[in-house]
């Protein structure tokens, strides 16, 4: 049914002039609960089925999505698509080109050992019931879990023969703590805040063991409420890997995307400081900054077969040894650069325009570890755990906090920090990564805003611990 | 699609629900037809064009004591019978919900305002000539942005014979004019987008970027500030967010007191949701009605939904909401009242363009910063995240346009800051030096959603850093 509601809405959009039509339909089931202080908070489950079409008629898109998946309604969808793009016209941009890509015939599914929507709720319930409640008895003002899960199935058709069906399953959760003093409040997650997620089974959740870490991370969000406050100043800055995954995101994987980069997100999310025409040139870090684009890794959260325009997962460089050398990018994106492969468009559901997102954008392991790091440290700070971020419009100027910080001094962790926040700017933070960790996790982010209307994206980033040079920490109010 | 199909569709899951659960069973149901429609323009062409139609139903069924919520975009009857099927299954296994807060009695609605037919179904056409419009004016700078237009039409039914019915439609359009690296922005959101003026927004846009070319980078540190309601947009929402949600203040997680003085005596805030076109019930078909939250500096209230306002002894203020029992109820629809009471209403597209002079681009922001001795003009915040909820200190980015103010005069364009402010503290007693009195309707990243405010002069604002760090 999927294969016909799409084929039927690509030859409506066709028949009504288009050059190149695509459809997606997709079916999702959604499911999340939350836990409070030891109850259940709110438990949803989500169901949506329908299907978009994209239709290029000269230089112009358009794109139409309908929730019903009858021949008529198909067909209506691809003539809507057709006449949008049409519309387009009255204010034209340049003749768009796509580059070329097989036209695969193809089935994928993401890799899951038990089925996160098989495991019985009262399962799901009890973990989370059970670390909220002991993160409670430990101390915590407020002890909350949360798991989500997304079951997804699409069928893609293009009008250059493209015929895939794809299954993906991703889902995790986490636990965080937070303890309520005078004038603020101080919290504790793990492994990060609403948790780890990939492109796997129920697995991935059970292998986190979220109620080995309840006590711990409630004891040390009590804890912050009278730790020194992180000092401000320059000195080194050791981050943990969960961090560091944000860092990239924030700070190379958005800055890699190429809508950005040519200007088509200028209004929004913004442009990025990286200039195509210093591609395979600029230095973007220090050597040991080696900065993979790779939706083929098992279990990350930004893995899949094929992307919503057709294009095979396959692994690229976006940083060797410091020097950028690869984008993010899409059929019509690259056409305009001049560049050979797209691969990394994906939709936020059936019923929004395909378009470059990250996919898993993230570090190659580095020669150390975090307790060499530590050791070869004489006066720093180590920060882990993101509790905030913000970054410019051109993806240079950051500023990030984390939810603990700690002393480093003569090689060893020393007393804990509250509100640690770091800023720089990204090049030159980059520039001054001098030891990276081999300790990779492929950590995901579920919540990825971009686009008009709004689409959230999944990523995945491998990332380990690192060292910088020369940053300026404890910025505050 | 019409109202009654939504109304039709909402009895027959409350049917479904007492067949499925029984007559004890407790439901409530919300039904939403939405037709969205979005044209995005960049390098001063479309390059994005979307439209879609859908029909979303969320249900929260009670029973047994406990409680589960589902939604699902089929209503064909096979997808209503597995959506009350999947969430009673659900209720069934959830552990008990003793603070479960009972359904919404039935009451009268309130009428809403008239709905836009011609903004409601506007053409991808309509939507382009709008953006032609800006194109044009922005006088060969680049440009970007959207025209939006949406419908929304809706039907609340729940299992205590209250029901509830309403339509909405809304236009918005965003859009920058760049002028060699230096950008300048022009917002606004109407009920019909027949308000909205693409040309006129267009050479607001573009003058603003032409003055904000060439700019210098001053050092970071205190500086007084003329907001433009673009960045006081930014205030309101994280204000709303992370203050005046019932959930977070009954967590101790929010600076809210009621019956302190907390904001200076020029501070009057509403969330006012019916001042434009909107259902005009919510997630659990209480009323939506206007909510004071602040009055003349002294903190008077948060938001409610039935859940929240029964943990802190008080009733829904109709924010029930999607997400609410996790995020918690967040006003969406904030109005900070201008200088001028009796001018008590929001300034169309062309009052948004009207003085046009470049930096200064409307005669109530010329006001106030006519009065600045040595400060800052700011045109919008950007990616402001908080730091530290209770005291609500956010850091954020200048955009689209920052000017050093002198003598009452814009002297210089001025390179992007970061800020790290606690907003309460900012808008604190005797930090508001002024207010406009021409307040601006700005569309949020959905539609419903939105802020209206005037321009702000304030005394103090933190830039920690500056653009090159």
């Amino acid at each position: 049914m999927g294969f016909d509601a799409a084929t039927a809405a690509v030859q409506a959009a066709l028949d009504a002039g288009a050059r190149y039509a695509d459809a997606r339909v997709m079916h999702r089931r959604y499911e999340s609960m939350s836990a409070r202080n030891g109850d259940v908070e709110e438990l949803a489950q989500h169901e949506s089925i329908g299907l978009g079409v994209r239709a290029l008629v000269g230089s112009g898109w358009g794109f139409h999505a309908v929730p019903e998946l009858s021949d008529a309604a198909a067909r209506d969808a691809g003539r809507r698509a057709a006449a949008i793009a049409t519309a387009s016209a009255r204010v034209p941009g340049p003749p768009i080109d796509l580059v070329p890509v097989d036209a695969a015939v193809a089935s994928w599914a993401s890799d899951c050992a038990v089925d996160p929507l098989g495991v019985p709720l009262s399962d799901k319930g009890d973990l989370l019931v059970g670390a909220t409640a002991t993160m409670r008895e430990h101390g915590a003002d407020l002890a909350e879990g949360l798991y989500q899960i997304w079951d997804t199935t699409k069928w893609f058709v293009s009008s250059e023969g493209h015929r895939i069906d794809q299954h993906i399953r991703e889902c995790g959760g986490g636990i965080s703590a937070t303890s309520i003093g005078d004038g603020e409040t101080q919290r504790r997650s793990y492994p990060s805040y609403r948790g780890q997620y990939g492109t796997t089974g129920w697995e991935l959740v059970t292998s986190l063991d979220l109620a080995a870490h309840a006590a711990r991370i409630a004891e040390e969000s009590r804890e912050l409420l009278t730790a020194p406050e992180c000092p401000a100043g320059e000195t080194d800055l050791i981050l943990g890997g969960e961090q560091l995954a944000l860092q990239i995101h924030e700070s190379v994987g958005h800055a890699i995307e190429l809508d950005r980069i040519l200007g088509w997100e200028a209004a929004f999310a913004g442009t990025s400081w990286l200039d195509l025409a210093r591609l395979g040139s600029l230095r973007y870090g220090s050597e040991l900054m080696n900065v993979t684009i790779d939706p083929t890794i098992p279990g990350a959260l930004g893995s899949f077969g094929f992307d919503d325009e057709g294009s095979p997962a396959v692994a690229r460089d976006a940083v060797r040894e410091g020097r950028w050398v690869g984008v993010l990018a899409g059929r019509d994106s690259a056409a305009v650069a001049g560049l050979g492969y797209g691969g990394s468009v994906r939709a936020d559901g059936w019923a929004r325009l395909p378009m470059v997102r990250m996919t898993n954008v993230g570090l190659e392991p580095g020669p150390h570890t975090l307790d060499e790091i530590i050791a070869a440290t004489d006066d720093g700070v180590l920060m882990d755990v993101n509790r905030s971020w913000s970054i410019d419009d051109k993806r240079l100027n950051f500023q990030f906090g984390c939810e603990v910080g700690w002393e480093v001094r003569n090689g060893r962790r020393g007393r804990m920090l509250r509100n640690p926040t770091y800023t720089g700017i990204g090049p030159v933070f980059w520039r001054s990564m001098d030891m990276l960790s081999s300790e990779t996790v492929a950590w995901g982010t579920p919540n990825c805003g971009k686009g008009q209307p709004g689409q959230i994206g999944h990523t995945g980033h491998p990332a380990a611990p690192a060292r910088f040079r020369g940053v300026r920490v404890g910025v505050r109010a | 699609m019409s109202e009654g199909t939504e109304r039709d569709l909402a009895a027959r899951v409350v049917e479904l629900v007492r067949r499925v659960a029984g007559p004890a069973a407790q439901a409530e149901v919300l039904v939403t037809r939405s037709d969205l429609a979005l044209t995005r323009f960049a390098n001063s062409f479309i390059h994005q064009n979307v439209a879609e139609t859908g029909t979303t139903v969320q249900l929260r069924l009670h029973v047994d004591g406990r409680t589960a919520a589902g939604g699902s975009s089929r209503v064909d009857p096979d997808g209503l019978a597995a959506l009350v099927e999947r969430t009673r299954a659900a209720a069934r296994l959830a552990p008990p919900d003793p603070a479960w807060p009972g359904l919404t009695a039935p009451a009268p609605t309130p009428a809403g305002r008239p709905v836009d037919e011609a903004t409601a179904f506007a053409s991808p056409d309509e939507r382009a000539a709008r953006v032609r419009a800006f194109v044009d004016a922005v006088e060969g700078l680049e440009a970007a942005g959207y025209c939006r237009t949406s419908y929304r039409s809706g039907a609340f039914a729940n299992s205590a014979g209250h029901s509830a019915v309403g339509r909405a439609a809304e236009a918005a359009m965003d859009g920058i004019a760049r002028a060699g690296g230096a950008d300048g922005v022009a917002r606004h959101s109407a009920d019909r987008l027949a308000d909205l003026e693409g040309a006129v927004l267009g050479a607001r846009a573009a003058a603003k970027a032409r003055a904000a070319t060439d700019p210098i980078e001053l050092p970071p540190g205190r500086y007084e500030v003329v907001l433009e309601p673009a960045a006081v947009a930014d205030l309101l929402q994280n204000l709303a967010w992370y203050g005046f949600n019932g959930k977070r203040y009954a967590e101790r997680q929010s600076f809210a007191e009621p019956g302190v003085a907390q904001f200076d005596p020029a501070v009057t805030l509403v969330d006012d949701p019916l001042h434009a076109s909107t259902l005009p019930f919510d997630l659990e078909g209480t009323a939506r009605r206007a909510l004071p939250l602040v009055e003349a500096g002294t903190t008077r209230a948060v938001a409610h939904d039935r859940r929240s306002g029964a943990e802190v002894g008080a009733g829904s203020t109709g924010h029930g909401m999607a997400g609410g029992s996790t995020f918690g109820p967040i006003p969406r629809n904030v109005r900070l009242l201008p200088a001028d009471r009796a001018a008590d209403v929001s300034v169309g597209a062309a009052a948004v363009g009207a003085g046009v002079t470049g930096a200064v681009g409307d005669p109530d922001t010329a006001a106030l910063v006519a009065g600045v001795r040595r400060g800052l003009l700011v045109s919008d915040f950007w990616y402001t995240r908080v730091l530290d909820p209770k005291q609500l200190v956010v850091t954020g980015l200048t955009r689209n346009g920052v000017w050093l103010v002198e003598d009452g005069v814009p002297t210089r364009a001025v390179r992007d800051f970061r800020f790290t402010e606690s907003y309460p503290r900012a808008l604190g007693p005797g930090r508001v030096l002024g207010l406009g009195r021409s307040p601006v309707r700005q569309p949020d990243r959905s539609d419903g959603s939105w802020c209206e405010a005037p321009t702000v002069r304030l005394s103090s604002w933190n830039f920690t850093g500056g653009a090159s760090g």
